[in-house]
């Protein structure tokens, strides 16, 4: 185990990483990025550089202008470590990380969290079967595999990206069963008082707008205002069935795709021990930071959408303002005129947020189980009704829950139960999620074999 | 069956233990337990049902272990009966394991005077050879080790869930998420309150401290003498695994779930239950050395739990002489000594029966002896 | 089991795939993709037992968050296939239930 030291480690090489460690360069720091994926992109910009052109092209524009800044990354010279397992991030800038079976240690006078976005869990009856994924994870095989549903495929939810991804079907030639939509009534009055910013970020709307026309043009069938969603089926996903308009309706479907938003994957902020609290319009834990990011006294900052969601243009812009305060914090003389057309630019990215944000609001059925069946934490297989009957003997928290039923427990170590395990503890004491609390996350953040400590 | 109260402050394994002892027994008890993020010993407890080396510096304790050991199966079954908990007991016997011959030869000198001091507490020294016959798989790094036919391990959130399921079966009052701040005794009728941070108050005729880490500070309100201070110390938690070990080991052992507990360090590092880098690296080397089949074992969580230790590491039990009917309980060892806590402990401090013999050795005055000094086996 | 596919690869190269082994059965599957994406163009539905319930699970979240894609490569179990890519000749069998741990050898060793 070595200690090599850098101006700046960044974890994670998605639009926020990739763009803090083009600026810190810039501003004439050394810098490495310690990149889980083989290849630099992150999520949503996945296979960015091998991507065939009409895999492109079905992607969409805003998938391509990934291009320009993974070359203005490559360029930069700052160091790309790829399929290295961040599991530790330390105070003192210490990361520890795994490459190659080996746990190794890098010291970062300032480390920068962008870890980016997972999706939100959709707990509801049947979504832990084979044949059900999230939207997110579809997009991924396209963009990564080039890969398309070879039947009828249902897609579930709602939020901007399972219209996009309806949309980069229909352009590949996907045949579209049925959008299942559960964006609520509310949610159009809510998003409503934000109109005034939807229009500011009008480009935003005009994509939106544009990308739901086409939908509507190819006749893609659409269930508005579903309820009440369980996926049917034994061992595999069957078919989708939901409330629509006061009836029982009953998709077949192989392959159900569900989806109602991201959230930051907020693993790493949390290990730190840095504060988060629970926002009310996101509907998830959000780190406390500085204006630039960062967490408390330490050198650790968080940009993009691990901060919170906003989206991959602002998440790029968010990268560069904080590596121009990390270089300031390192003594370098950082360009009031660039900071000031970051900060411009990141507004104009963020008008449309809360907009989306009430729109798409994901529904309370969807986000906590009322059947006492449904899994909520899919690695132990802990049922919602169970972790009710632990609030019953006493437990206030995500803590003594998992004490008491193994919720939290397995190798996903709470990501896809974290935020419902609070969510229905909330519920059930009628508290607020900021007085639940959330899993006492530490290291190790990703699963480390112990041969790995091992020279 | 008494018609007195007893206020328990603490729902910790020690406190949930002796208030379903002195519950079961006839009492009517409240348990005032903290909430989600408090420190809770029982998480960092190892699970080890372990008699085995323990009480070398005092004989008492070696046989208060033995006997509760003897006790646990009657938990563990009245726990299922009642609860549909299970906590997990296993007593095929167990195994300290050694890196050098130096300490081997160390520990078959203690294991044989506490047998020969207290009796009843047999143990085996075996050789690589036949410690592969029990724990196949053993790396050559192992030289030695010892096996007691006593000795076991069970789950200890299971343990202490079932306790609070038992609690609230059997009608004791629990209530969580309370930080007590201050005891009161009434001298006219000899009755106490317990005083909340936010002002809540409980009233009570007896009253149990068995607040770990809290004790100390409540200690002296009844007149008790508590040095209690915490020790970090760090565990590691693989993936579930199939089975391969059927014993615990006292730094190793594979939990009915399947996933190996490996531990502990024993750390002064005050409140501080963080995980260190280098501590996760040592505890991880030395379970490939003692078992290298685990290099390929995935670490899924590893803590740092504080555990409540006395100057000599053995447990306080005492009555208070200045408040009659307070009573003062900590122990370093919660899972070992549950089934005494709560046969023997909890009907005595309920005041149903008579403090168990030689319990004086047990008392928070042993430490204010000035020509005595103390160290610890942890 | 294998049947028809979820997912295919409608304009996969044909000169870039790789034979991987699947259960004991070779797979044909397009080059530099990850294992799960390639099981599941190859057709196979479940990937694993789960640990608890021993009931089918396969992927998710394609992207390392979820755990659900676990199978065992090369003789190593329990391995997230979303961040692995394919190779010429890899051996991959489900994953039933929990890790073991490799077979310890008696006596002598290293």
């Amino acid at each position: 185990m070595s200690a090599t030291a850098a101006d700046l480690v960044v974890v994670g090489c998605g639009p926020a990483g990739m763009a803090a460690a083009c600026e810190a360069r810039s501003q004439g720091l050394s810098v490495i990025v310690l990149d889980e994926q083989p290849a630099l992109g992150g999520q949503i910009y996945r296979s960015i550089e091998t991507a065939p052109p009409d895999r492109v092209a079905v992607l969409g524009k805003d998938y391509a202008a990934g291009r320009s800044l993974a070359t203005e990354f490559r360029d930069s010279g700052a160091e790309h470590l790829r399929g290295a397992v961040v599991w530790n991030v330390a105070h003192s800038g210490a990361v520890d990380y795994v490459l190659d079976g080996q746990s190794r240690q890098i010291a970062g006078k300032s480390v920068l969290l962008a870890s980016g976005a997972m999706e939100r869990p959709f707990p509801i009856k049947g979504w832990t079967l084979p044949g059900v994924l999230g939207a997110g994870a579809a997009q991924i095989l396209l963009k990564g595999a080039g890969a398309l549903p070879s039947g009828p495929v249902v897609l579930a939810g709602c939020g901007p990206l399972l219209y996009l991804l309806a949309w980069q079907y229909l352009r590949a030639g996907v045949a579209i069963a049925a959008i299942v939509d559960t964006t609520e009534r509310s949610g159009y009055v809510g998003a409503a008082r934000h109109a005034l910013g939807a229009v500011r970020g009008w480009r935003d709307l005009a994509k939106g707008l544009k990308l739901i026309a086409t939908l509507r043009r190819h006749s893609v069938r659409f269930y508005s205002g579903a309820s009440e969603l369980a996926i049917e089926g034994e061992r595999q996903a069957e078919g989708l069935s939901f409330l629509h308009r006061g009836r029982r309706v009953t998709l077949p479907a192989s392959l159900v795709l569900l989806h109602q938003g991201v959230v930051p994957n907020t693993q790493l902020s949390w290990s730190t021990g840095a504060a988060h609290r629970w926002d009310d319009e996101q509907l998830c834990w959000l780190p406390e930071t500085d204006r630039w990011g960062r967490l408390g006294e330490t050198p650790i900052y968080v940009a993009g959408d691990s901060r919170a969601i906003i989206g991959a243009q602002a998440s790029a812009t968010q990268g560069r303002l904080a590596a121009l305060a990390i270089a300031e914090h390192a003594g370098r003389d950082v360009d009031a005129r660039r900071r000031a057309a970051l900060i411009d630019q990141f507004e104009r990215q963020s008008h449309i947020r809360r907009f989306l944000n009430k729109l798409y609001r994901p529904a309370d059925a969807n986000r906590i189980p009322r059947d006492p069946a449904v899994i909520v934490c899919r690695c132990e297989e802990v049922t919602a009704g169970q972790i009710r009957g632990h609030v019953e003997l006493g437990c206030r928290g995500p803590n003594q829950t998992k004490a008491f039923g193994r919720c939290g427990m397995g190798p996903c170590q709470g990501r896809l139960c974290g935020l419902t395990v609070t969510e229905i503890i909330a519920e059930a004491r009628g508290a607020r999620p900021d007085d639940v609390g959330y899993y006492r996350i530490r290291a190790p953040i990703k699963p480390v074999m112990l041969g790995d400590f091992v020279d | 069956m008494s018609n007195q109260t007893m206020t328990v402050v603490g729902g910790g394994l020690v406190g949930a233990a002796i208030a379903y002892g002195a519950l079961r027994a006839g009492m009517r008890v409240r348990v005032l337990d903290q909430g989600d993020t408090a420190f809770r010993a029982s998480r960092g407890n190892f699970g080890l049902v372990w008699v085995s080396s323990k009480g070398g510096k005092m004989p008492r304790y070696a046989s208060w272990s033995r006997d509760a050991l003897k006790l646990w199966p009657n938990l563990q079954k009245e726990l299922v009966d009642l609860t549909d908990v299970d906590a997990g007991l296993e007593q095929p016997g167990g195994f300290w394991l050694g890196f050098n011959d130096a300490d081997v030869r160390a520990r078959a000198d203690l294991l044989e005077r506490i047998d020969r001091e207290v009796g009843g507490i047999p143990f085996k020294m075996m050789a690589p050879s036949e410690l592969r016959q029990y724990l196949p798989g053993i790396g050559p790094a192992v030289v030695g080790g010892s096996y007691c036919p006593l000795d076991g391990h069970a789950n200890p959130l299971m343990l202490l869930r079932g306790l609070h399921a038992a609690l609230r079966h059997r009608g004791a009052e629990v209530i969580t998420g309370v930080d007590v701040a201050e005891i009161r005794h009434h001298r006219d009728n000899g009755s106490f309150e317990a005083v909340a941070k936010d002002g809540q108050n409980w009233k009570s005729d007896r009253i149990v401290l068995a607040a770990g880490l809290g004790n100390a500070g409540l200690a002296s309100q009844v007149g008790l003498h508590a040095p209690i201070a915490s020790t970090r110390g760090q565990v590691l938690i693989t993936e579930r695994l199939k089975p391969f070990l059927d014993y615990p080991t006292n730094k190793c052992r594979q939990t009915r779930e399947g996933s190996v507990q490996i531990g502990s360090t024993s750390e002064d590092v005050g409140l501080d239950d963080g995980t260190t880098t280098d501590k996760i690296e040592v505890l991880a080397r030395r379970a490939v050395e003692t078992f290298p089949a685990l290099a390929r074992a995935r670490l899924v969580r590893a803590w740092g739990a504080l555990r409540p230790l006395t100057p000599d590491g053995y447990p306080i039990y005492q009555e208070s002489a200045s408040c009659p009917g307070a009573f003062l309980a900590t122990s370093h060892s919660g899972v070992t000594l549950a089934a005494a806590h709560c046969y023997v402990v909890g009907p005595w401090m309920a005041g149903l029966s008579q403090a168990p013999a030689g319990f004086e050795v047990f008392t928070g005055d042993r430490f204010l002896d000035p020509a005595a000094s103390f160290s610890h086996d942890h | 089991m294998t049947i028809e596919p979820l997912f295919t690869v409608p304009h996969a190269p044909t000169n870039a795939s790789v034979t991987i082994m699947f259960e004991g059965s070779p797979l044909r599957v397009p080059a530099g993709i990850t294992v799960a994406a390639a099981l599941l163009v190859g057709g196979v539905r479940e990937f694993r037992s789960s640990v608890v319930g021993g009931v089918p699970r396969a992927p998710y979240c394609m992207m390392g968050v979820c755990f659900e894609c676990l199978v065992e490569i090369d003789g190593v179990p329990a391995r997230q296939s979303c961040l692995i890519p394919v190779r010429e000749g890899m051996v991959v069998t489900r994953q039933c239930g929990a890790a073991h741990l490799d077979e310890f050898s008696f006596g002598e060793e290293l």
